[in-house]
């Protein structure tokens, strides 16, 4: 018998017991969606996590209030450390050398807007004069602030893109008086559309000189001229290096703190954030191998548990099959390609399940899953090697049993 | 020596070891020449069954020497005997031992599916399925199954799967055991054609007027040959 007889007569076997077939391949068809559906979600984390990284801007150093204690020492901050500020971030920007600039952002709280013809509700974000250059977002229309204007508090607005249109529809809003809480600004300039980065919409927003949002637009008072994390633009990825020792001398001067001193500041790169990134999703990768391997495991072991069920039920067919001349590895064929049959079929089934899964759970819920081809080439290629794996043992016993014995099987 | 189609040479066959080991065969000598029909009788329990599935190759003598066409049948493997069973032999079995599952015509297609020899095309199997039903008589049934025909057809069914092939020697193991007179009477006459036709038949039976119709009989009693050793 060719291959392609024996196939058919493997797939008449499968489809007279329908239901148990199904449910054999099971197992399987469970692993292979696992592998494809987990893949998917985690090559979708992955891309929407770079997606934000690479939306952060590029060559990006990234300085943040330290956790916890600060200088401690003699002469430091004590406990509650006072973290970063406006004046840290200005004399970074005039000190560091081989940065193209810095910025220090506050994300206020949300306002009510008004022009003359509408009202909306938008978030208001205190930026600095490098925010467009160091974060990526042109601008369309108008000027961004200068350092005149922050040094002055100018009462001025950059719209983003999408609040632009909000508010002015199709008119210029270059010139234009709007409120934002209690606060009259003239707009100056309006942003290019940037779109969603991660969670954030750049385009809803409307950016005031920082300085302004420190005094009209702050949570609590408290806060003075605290910034959360400053973002600096290395000129290149080759000055990151001296950048960032440059950045942490000055910042530890300012603070006071000697080189032992634990700094009150951390100082990270992007590839900082992708290396830990990586290392999560690496942990829940091996993660994702168990599990599958798991499934495929016990698909695998129910597959040559009914495959031994098969061969005791059809023994007579066996010896009817060697009584016309079948040889031992005709036997062994016709049971391995149907082992191999089953898991194809339910590896089938399992990459559809897997696929239409990814993008029902894509369509569902909040993460994003990517159909990984790959995945589905591994899944099915080990739904392959189980089938004949697992299917070798109750093969191999067909093929052994006695002619004569097999025809007396009731 | 090598003349002979069948020369087997002290046959034993014991079942079981030590005191309650059943001697099947005990020495067993027999000659069966090209284009005889030879009929093998007695009691039952007397070994006929025996021989019978050592001569078609579907198992293994304790003892003694087994030559098939000049063969020393004692010395193949399981494949090699596959290979022999599919080519030179033909089994018609009591109970038909037809694939429940699958039609007439597939059911005689079977022996062609596992040629090692010749790979016959697929329109060509099925002709040479096709035109071994209408020897024996059902070229109207091709599409049946099994448990849709009476036991004669059935077994007449099981002869179209034994000849397909075109072997040397068909052998038929009490093939109406199962059947009415009239029934078992039409599997003769097949099987009588067959002979006319210069096949080698040795069916085994029970009833002394189907036995009657074979050129010889060969007579068993407790595992060894009485009678028609030679003819
Ligand atoms: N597989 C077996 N195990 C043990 N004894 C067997 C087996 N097959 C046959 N026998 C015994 O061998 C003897 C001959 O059996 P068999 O050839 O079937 O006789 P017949 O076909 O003439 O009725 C009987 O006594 C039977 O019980
Ligand atoms: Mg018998």
């Amino acid at each position: 018998m060719n291959l392609w007889q024996t196939g058919q007569v493997a797939w008449e076997g499968i489809a007279v017991n329908k239901v148990r077939s199904l449910l054999t391949m099971l197992g399987i068809i469970i692993g292979v969606a696992a592998v494809i559906i987990m893949m998917g979600v985690s090559a979708g984390t992955e891309a929407t996590i770079a997606e934000r990284i690479a939306g952060l801007g590029s060559n990006l150093i990234m300085v943040s209030r330290g956790f916890g204690g600060g200088g401690g020492g003699p002469g430091g901050h004590g406990f509650e450390s006072e973290g970063l500020n406006y004046e840290d971030t200005l004399s970074i920007g005039e000190q560091v050398s081989g940065i193209n600039g810095v910025v220090a952002e506050q994300i206020a709280m949300s306002q009510i807007v008004r022009a003359d013809s509408s009202t909306i509700e938008t978030d208001v974000v205190g930026a600095m004069p490098d925010f467009p250059q160091v974060r990526g977002v042109k601008l369309a229309d108008g000027r961004f602030f200068s350092q005149q204007d922050l040094d002055r508090k100018a009462k001025v607005a950059v719209l983003g893109h999408t609040t632009a249109q909000e508010l002015f529809g199709d008119a210029d809003p270059i010139g234009q008086s709007i409120t934002v809480g209690n606060v009259r600004l003239t707009v100056v300039g309006v942003m290019d559309e940037k779109g969603l980065v991660g969670e954030t919409d750049y385009d809803q927003r409307i950016y005031v000189p920082l300085t302004v949002a420190f005094d009209r637009f702050t949570m609590s008072r408290r806060f003075g001229d605290r910034v959360m994390t400053v973002y600096v633009q290395a000129e290149s990825p080759d000055t990151i290096e001296s950048a960032i020792t440059e950045i942490d001398a000055l910042l530890r001067r300012r603070h006071e703190l000697t080189a032992m001193d634990q700094a009150d500041f951390t100082i990270y790169t992007q590839g900082d954030i992708i290396e830990t990134q990586e290392a999560t999703t690496g942990a829940f990768r091996s993660l994702l191998a168990w599990v599958a391997g798991v499934s495929l495991l016990v698909g695998g072991i129910g597959i040559m548990n009914i495959m031994l069920v098969s061969v005791t039920e059809r023994t007579r067919e066996i010896g009817i099959r060697q009584a016309v001349g079948a040889a031992p590895s005709d036997i062994r064929l016709q049971f391995l390609v149907e082992a191999l049959v089953l898991s194809l079929v339910g590896g089938l089934i399992g990459v559809g399940v897997g696929v239409g899964g990814s993008w029902l759970f894509g369509r569902t819920s909040d993460m994003r899953t990517v159909v990984v081809w790959s995945s589905i080439v591994l899944a099915f290629c080990s739904a392959a090697a189980v089938g004949i794996f697992f299917g070798f043992f109750p093969a191999n016993r067909a093929s052994q049993l006695d002619p004569i014995e097999a025809l007396r099987h009731e | 020596m090598n003349e002979h189609l069948i020369e087997v040479q002290e046959l034993t066959k014991v079942y079981g070891a030590g005191p309650a080991a059943v001697h099947a065969l005990d020495g067993v000598n027999l000659i069966i020449d090209e284009g005889e029909f030879v009929a093998i009788m007695g009691a039952s329990g007397s070994g006929k069954s025996t021989v019978m599935n050592i001569l078609g190759c579907l198992d293994r003598p304790t003892d003694g020497q087994y030559w098939l066409g000049g063969e020393d049948v004692s010395k193949l493997n399981k494949a090699q005997l596959a290979d022999i069973r599919n080519r030179q032999i033909g089994f018609v079995f009591q109970s038909y031992n037809l694939l429940a599952r699958s039609s007439a015509l597939k059911n005689v297609m079977l022996p062609l599916m596992y040629s090692r020899r010749e790979r016959r095309s697929a329109s060509e199997r099925e002709k040479l399925a096709r035109e071994a039903l209408e020897a024996v008589g059902l070229g109207d049934r091709t599409d049946h199954r099994p448990n849709e025909m009476s036991g004669g057809e059935q077994q007449r069914v099981a002869i179209a799967r034994a000849l397909v092939n075109e072997p040397l020697l068909i052998l038929a193991d009490e093939p109406t055991g199962n059947l009415d007179t009239s029934s078992s009477q039409e599997v003769v006459d097949i099987l009588r054609g067959l002979h006319e036709r210069g096949r080698t038949i040795i069916m085994i039976t029970h009833e002394p007027d189907l036995g009657a119709q074979a050129e010889r009989i060969v007579t068993l009693i407790d595992g060894r040959v009485v009678d028609g050793e030679e003819g």
